[in-house]
C-alpha cells in the first residue's frame, strides 16, 4: 500500500512541477534519420553526418531528391514521404544540433 | 502546506485513502524522485530505447534487462552462414548503455505485474516501475511444424536467431559434399526480417557456386510473393542460374511437417530430405509479453501508433518484432525507429504532455551477391489507429540499374550496420 500511495504522488508531482518538453523536441521523422546519418562525429561514414549542417543545404537536398533531379539510391524513396513544412523543421532541428 | 490546500487536492482526485495519504507528505521530496522505466530485451529495440530514455532526460531511472552479457546481432549473420564474416562482427556489449547512465540487470525478465507494476527476475527479485518498454523480439514457434521443436532444431537449424544457431547451420554447409541438396523452408508472414530467406538464399548460393558447385538450393516458401521478390529472382537467374529454385505456396511450398531424423522436410505435395536442411519456423512475441498481457491471438502485441503503448496493457508499450506495427517490416532498423519515438513519447508522457504524432522510416538492404546490395524503404505514419505507409514514398531499389548502382547499395548496407550498431551499442 505505501509504495503504491508513494508512485502515485511521484505520479502527480511530476504531472505538476515538471514543465512540458521544450519547443526544440525533435520534429516528426527526424529520429529515424540517424539509423544511417552518423550523429557521431567521428563515424567517417560514406553516408554524411547532418548534425550541423546548413539548413538551407538539406532542405536543398530533400527537394532535389523528391523531385528527381538529384539522384539518389535510397534518398529519393525517403524524400517522398516528406512535406515541404517536415523538411524545414527536419532541417532546421538538424543545423542546430553539434 | 495548509489544510484547506490539502483538501482542495483530495476533492480534486477524489477522496481516496491513498492520495489523501500520499499528498500528507510534503511535495519536494517527490519532485527529487525520477520516474522509473524498465526496458525488457537488450537487442534492436531495447537498448536503443534504454540509451535514448537516458539521452532525452538523464533524470530519468532506466533499467535495461537482459539475460546476455553479448548480444549477437542478425544483420549480416547471412554473411557469416555464407563463411564472409566472422560472428565477433556480429557481438556488441552494454558497456556503453551502462556508461550512459541506464541500470544494465543481466537476468531474464520471468514475469511481468501490471496491475502492481512490477517486473519479476529469474533470481526471483523484482523491480517497479512507472512505465515498462517490452523488446524481447521473436520466439520461434516449435508448435507450429508437426516434429519440429526445439532438439530438431540442433539438427536442422534455423538460424533465426543469431549466435549459436548461425554457426551450426554454417558448419553443416562446411561439411556438405559437392552436389547435396540444401532446403530453405520459409514461414507465412507476418516474421521477423522478411528478405531474410532470399538474402540467405542468396549468399549460401555464393557459397555453393564457389565451393560446391554441383550443389542445389531449395526454397520451399508459405507464401505465392516475397519481399524484393523481383530483385532477387533477378539475382538468382544471373548470379546462380539452375542452382536456386522456388517453391511457392500454390505450387506446394508450404512445410507442414518434418522430420529431423531423415532430415525431411513433409509438404501436400511430397516429400524434400535434403542435406542441410535450414527450418525458419512461424514465430511470435517473445514470451514475456504475454504474461504482461500485451499479446492477442496472434501472439503479437497491439500497439497504440503514436505512443507504442500496449492496446491491452496500460503503462506498458512494445516495440520491435513483438509488436504489431501495421505496414512497417520486422527489422533492426523498425526496431531502432520506434524505440527512439518510444522513448521521446514515454519521457512526453511522464511529464504530463501529449505525445506529438511521429513519423518513421524503415530500410532493409540486402546483399544478392558480395557488392550486390538492393533495398526496400519506407515511410510510416498513424493513419486510422496503426502506422500506415506514406503514399508515394518508399519501395524498392530499381530494376534496371548499371552494377555500379548495387555496389554502392552494398557499401551503404556495411554503413548502415556500422552506424546503427554504433547508435545502440558504440
Ligand atoms: C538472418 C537475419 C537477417 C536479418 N537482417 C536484417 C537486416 O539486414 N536489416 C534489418 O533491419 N533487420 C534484419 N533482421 C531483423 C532483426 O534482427 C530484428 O528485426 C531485430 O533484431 C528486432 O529487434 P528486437 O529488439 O525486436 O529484438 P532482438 O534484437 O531480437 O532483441 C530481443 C532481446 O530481448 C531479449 N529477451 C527476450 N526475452 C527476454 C526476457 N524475458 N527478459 C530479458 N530479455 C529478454 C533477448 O535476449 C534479446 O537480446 C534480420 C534477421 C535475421 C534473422
Ligand atoms: C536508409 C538509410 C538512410 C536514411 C534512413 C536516411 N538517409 Fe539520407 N542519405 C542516405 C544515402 C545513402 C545518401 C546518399 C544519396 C543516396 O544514394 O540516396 C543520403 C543523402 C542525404 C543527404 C545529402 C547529404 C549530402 O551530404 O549531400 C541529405 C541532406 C539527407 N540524406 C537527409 C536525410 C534526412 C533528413 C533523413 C531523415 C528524414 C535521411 N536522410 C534518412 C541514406 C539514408
Amino acid at each position: 500500500m505505501k509504495a503504491l500511495c508513494v508512485a502515485t504522488a511521484v505520479t502527480m508531482a511530476m504531472a505538476w512541477s515538471t514543465p512540458l518538453l521544450a519547443a526544440s523536441e525533435p520534429p516528426p521523422g527526424v529520429a529515424s534519420c540517424s539509423g544511417c546519418h552518423s550523429s557521431n562525429a567521428a563515424a567517417g561514414s560514406p553516408v554524411t553526418r547532418l548534425y550541423g549542417r546548413d539548413a538551407n543545404e538539406i532542405v536543398t537536398a530533400m527537394t532535389g531528391f523528391r523531385d528527381g533531379s538529384i539522384p539518389a539510391t535510397v534518398m529519393n524513396r525517403i524524400a517522398k514521404g516528406f512535406s515541404d513544412d517536415e523538411v524545414r523543421a527536419i532541417a532546421a532541428w538538424l543545423a542546430a544540433q553539434k | 502546506m495548509g489544510i484547506s490546500h490539502r483538501i482542495s487536492r483530495r476533492e480534486f482526485f477524489g477522496a481516496s485513502a491513498a492520495a489523501a495519504t500520499a499528498l500528507t507528505f510534503p511535495l519536494p521530496a517527490f519532485a527529487q524522485a525520477a520516474a522509473r522505466v524498465v526496458v525488457i530485451g537488450g537487442g534492436f529495440g531495447g537498448a536503443s530505447c534504454a540509451r535514448a530514455l537516458k539521452q532525452i532526460d538523464p533524470k530519468l531511472q532506466v533499467t535495461l534487462v537482459e539475460p546476455n552479457k553479448t548480444f549477437t546481432a542478425c544483420p549480416f549473420s547471412n554473411n557469416v552462414i555464407a563463411g564472409l564474416r566472422s560472428i565477433e562482427q556480429q557481438q556488441f556489449g552494454y558497456d556503453k548503455i551502462a556508461a550512459g547512465g541506464a541500470t544494465v540487470v543481466a537476468q531474464a525478465a520471468t514475469g511481468v505485474d501490471g496491475a502492481a507494476r512490477t517486473v519479476t527476475l529469474a533470481d526471483g527479485t523484482s523491480l517497479g516501475y512507472d512505465r515498462l518498454v517490452l523488446s524481447p523480439g521473436v520466439d520461434l514457434r516449435y508448435d507450429a511444424l508437426q516434429g519440429y521443436d526445439e532438439a530438431a532444431a540442433s539438427k536442422m537449424p534455423h538460424a533465426w536467431k543469431a549466435g549459436e544457431q548461425t554457426l551450426l547451420l554454417r558448419k553443416q554447409l562446411e561439411a556438405m559434399e559437392d552436389g547435396g541438396l540444401v532446403v530453405i523452408s520459409a514461414p507465412a508472414n507476418p516474421f521477423r526480417c522478411p528478405p531474410g530467406p532470399y538474402e540467405r538464399a542468396c549468399l549460401i548460393a555464393h557459397y555453393l557456386k564457389t565451393k560446391k558447385p554441383r550443389s542445389k538450393l531449395i526454397i520451399l516458401d508459405a507464401k505465392d510473393t516475397f519481399s524484393k521478390q523481383r530483385l532477387f529472382q533477378n539475382a538468382w537467374k544471373e548470379f546462380y542460374p539452375g542452382m536456386v529454385e522456388w517453391v511457392s505456396l500454390s505450387q506446394g511450398g508450404k512445410v507442414n511437417a518434418v522430420d529431423p531424423a531423415t532430415n525431411t522436410l513433409i509438404t501436400d505435395f511430397g516429400n524434400h530430405t535434403a542435406q542441410v536442411a535450414n527450418v525458419i519456423p512461424p514465430q511470435r512475441a517473445g514470451r514475456i509479453a504475454t504474461s504482461a498481457g500485451a499479446t492477442d491471438n496472434t501472439g503479437w502485441c497491439a500497439i497504440d501508433p503514436v505512443t507504442f503503448e500496449s492496446k491491452s496493457a496500460p503503462n506498458i508499450h512494445v516495440i520491435g518484432d513483438a509488436c504489431l506495427a501495421g505496414a512497417m517490416p520486422k527489422s533492426a532498423f523498425s526496431a531502432n525507429a520506434q524505440a527512439k519515438v518510444c522513448a521521446a513519447a514515454i519521457a512526453t508522457l511522464l511529464s504530463g504532455g501529449t505525445p506529438a504524432s511521429p513519423k518513421l522510416i524503415n530500410t532493409c538492404y540486402s546483399l544478392a551477391a558480395p557488392g550486390y546490395g538492393i533495398s526496400v524503404a519506407g515511410v510510416y505514419q498513424p493513419k486510422n489507429g496503426v502506422l500506415a505507409d506514406v503514399e508515394g514514398a518508399g519501395g524498392v531499389s530499381p530494376a534496371d540499374v548499371p552494377r555500379e548502382f548495387r555496389a554502392r547499395e552494398a557499401d551503404y548496407a556495411q554503413s548502415w550496420f556500422t552506424t546503427i550498431t554504433a547508435e545502440v551499442f558504440g
